[in-house]
């Protein structure tokens, strides 16, 4: 799907969601990332604003300079000139500890709490599509002080009033909801990306919120393309472009065969 | 403890620890003995219909498909699979019929090419059934619970969730904090499989990657079959002690099998055969696409290294050693068009 009102159609819809999703890591902090668009923001900040990002996989990978896009969050590359080639229980254990910063995920399926379903579309027992299950994702959301997702196609069917299925946990049931489940205080989903803007969570009622607009996307397409109502602040920011170089770091150096990114 | 919630997934391979340690002491031999033998000899001694079984390293990365290969020629039928990371190894078991049944943290997906049509297909039309779902953290301390020989791990994940009412665990108040906390109970794997970078003829291993989980792994699973690119002499090992990843006494057969990961990578060694994978994806939409994959590579081979010539031979492995190293670009021939 072409972004509507790129600037002269310099960039992809999915050029600027792996953008959008590096502008939203910092420097000097910590990120367990999933496969794909995740993985292609954490590179992007990397060799841009974020040099010191320390980038972590779930199967041990630590502290990697990303040389090319893994196909695999278990592979060599995701330890290619890292500071160790651990372990599942190491990483696993130094995210429920305290050590990430953020946790950044993919998702099929998303309500206003920002729970996330990757496992069924349809009836459990006997779904329309079955999906890969939780993988790491229920541990990086439960473990990650602060959870970004993708969500690629915003709709009424992705943005939903209810999961077909809830994977892994957004805010639960509202304000309290993970502290009452026993998940780690003040931890919690953080931003939300897909195609029309990024959204955060109202600090009162946990719930979706608009934080900025994508160039050319207006308020009410993103009303249209949900199934639940998305808290609109009266003061709504530009989300931002990338710049000639972002894009040349994305197709030369990240993606040169479009396998992601497209072509 | 009082108990607050218990998930109706199905406890898969779950014992009771004086029960565990009972069999570990019964049949886990501490004797230093020769355990190499053939693919086919370990599969027929150690893997039996309807076990509990357990692939090592990342579900494509680090494999043990000669084994995978001689359980499907093999046609082992009724086993139940922990997706513990389940890519390629949990896919070719479940589409060819001898997996019926999997507890799934992550399966029937291939990360970053997509989704797997021939295991969906098995599981949306019926024929596999997810017992119980679970995350990978999760899963990784099954495997550790079993390691220590406790009945339970504590861990903060899964709560509040569908899948933890659809897994084996039980959330409980922790008597020191007052808080919930999630129990996740220990797996015991009948069987489980390795590949290793290198190990002698006692099975002591090293491994020069991520381990993933299979320290725990190796150490829970009842039985464990270690697949190796190389046999080294055990001097080797003596001489770096602190390399051996798996040490001996764990291990019930030793198989030889260079490039025993094709087409999924060995790191640090060979890349993903990106063209075979792209073959078996396209091939993967259909079941009779699935079955004659299966008849070409598996049942049409007499031995893993008949099965490398078939895909390619010497100059394929050569390519996907200077991939591994980024002498080659990458390729994405399973990339679709106008995605």
């Amino acid at each position: 799907m072409p972004l509507k009102g790129t600037v002269d159609g310099r960039y992809n819809l999915r050029e600027y969601l792996a953008f959008i999703g590096a502008s939203v890591l910092e420097n000097g902090k910590s990120v367990f990332v999933g496969t794909g668009l995740p993985i292609i923001a954490a590179m992007l900040a990397q060799k841009t604003h974020a040099r010191d990002l320390l980038i972590i996989f779930e199967a041990g990978g630590i502290g990697p300079i990303l040389p090319e896009l893994p196909v695999s969050v278990g592979e060599s590359r995701t330890y290619h000139r890292g500071v160790a080639a651990s372990s599942m229980h190491d990483v696993m254990s130094l995210a429920q500890a305290g050590y990430v910063d953020y946790g950044f995920l993919g998702a099929a399926q998303m309500d206003m709490y920002g729970n996330i379903n990757t496992t069924a579309i349809g009836n459990y027992d006997l779904p329309t599509a079955r999906l890969p299950g939780s993988g790491g994702a229920n541990d990086v959301a439960s473990f990650s002080q602060r959870l970004i997702t993708i969500i690629a196609n915003q709709s009424k069917r992705t943005f939903s009033s209810k999961v077909d299925f809830l994977t892994t946990p957004g805010y639960l049931d509202g304000p309290g909801s993970r502290e009452k489940n026993g998940l780690a205080r003040g931890s919690g989903p953080y931003r939300v990306i897909t195609q029309l803007g990024v959204y955060g969570f109202d600090d009162r009622t946990k719930r979706l919120k608009l934080a900025s607009l994508h160039p050319g996307i207006t308020i009410e397409e993103v009303k249209e393309n949900s199934g639940f109502e998305i808290i609109v602040p009266e003061k709504i920011r530009k989300s931002p472009e990338p710049t000639a170089e972002h894009l040349r770091i994305l197709r030369d150096e990240i993606d040169p065969a479009g396998i992601v990114l497209g072509k | 403890m009082e108990v607050l919630e218990e998930g109706k997934g199905q406890l898969v391979g779950w014992h009771d620890p004086d029960d565990a340690r009972d069999w570990v002491l019964q049949n886990k031999s501490r004797e230093l003995k020769d355990k190499t033998m053939s693919a086919a000899e370990a599969v027929r001694r150690f893997v039996s219909d309807g076990f509990f079984v357990a692939s090592g390293g990342f579900g494509h990365v680090r494999i043990s498909m000669a084994i995978i290969y001689e359980i499907i020629r093999q046609r082992k039928r009724n086993l139940i699979m922990a997706g513990k990371t389940g890519v390629h190894d949990m896919d070719m078991l479940v589409c060819s019929g001898c997996v019926n049944r999997a507890e799934v943290a992550y399966a029937f997906g291939y990360e970053l090419r997509g989704l797997s049509p021939a295991s969906r297909r098995k599981v949306e039309c019926g024929d596999c059934k997810v017992v119980a779902e679970t995350s990978n953290g999760s899963y990784q301390w099954r495997f550790l619970a079993g390691m220590m020989g406790l009945p339970f791990i504590p861990s903060r994940n899964l709560l509040g969730t569908d899948t933890i009412k659809h897994s084996s665990c039980k959330v409980v108040r922790d008597p020191f904090s007052g808080k919930p906390i999630n129990l996740i109970p220990a797996a015991y794997p009948d069987v489980a499989f390795i590949h290793v970078h290198r190990c002698d003829i006692y099975g002591n291993a090293q491994i020069d990657s991520t381990v993933v989980e299979d320290i725990e792994l190796s150490r829970c699973a009842r039985r464990l079959i270690v697949t190796t690119e190389k046999i080294i002499d055990s001097e080797l090992i003596r001489k770096e002690p602190w390399k051996t990843k798996i040490p001996f006494f764990v291990v019930d057969a030793v198989v030889e099998v260079p490039y025993g990961s094709h087409p999924c990578e060995m790191p640090g060694m060979y890349y993903y055969d990106e063209e075979h994978i792209a073959e078996w994806l396209a091939l993967a939409g259909t079941p009779e696409g699935a079955q004659q994959y299966l008849q070409k590579y598996v049942f049409g081979v007499d031995s893993f290294e008949d099965y490398l010539k078939l895909s390619g031979g010497s100059k394929k492995l050569n390519y996907l050693k200077r991939r591994e190293f980024f002498r080659e670009p990458m390729k994405a021939p399973w990339r679709k068009k106008g995605q």
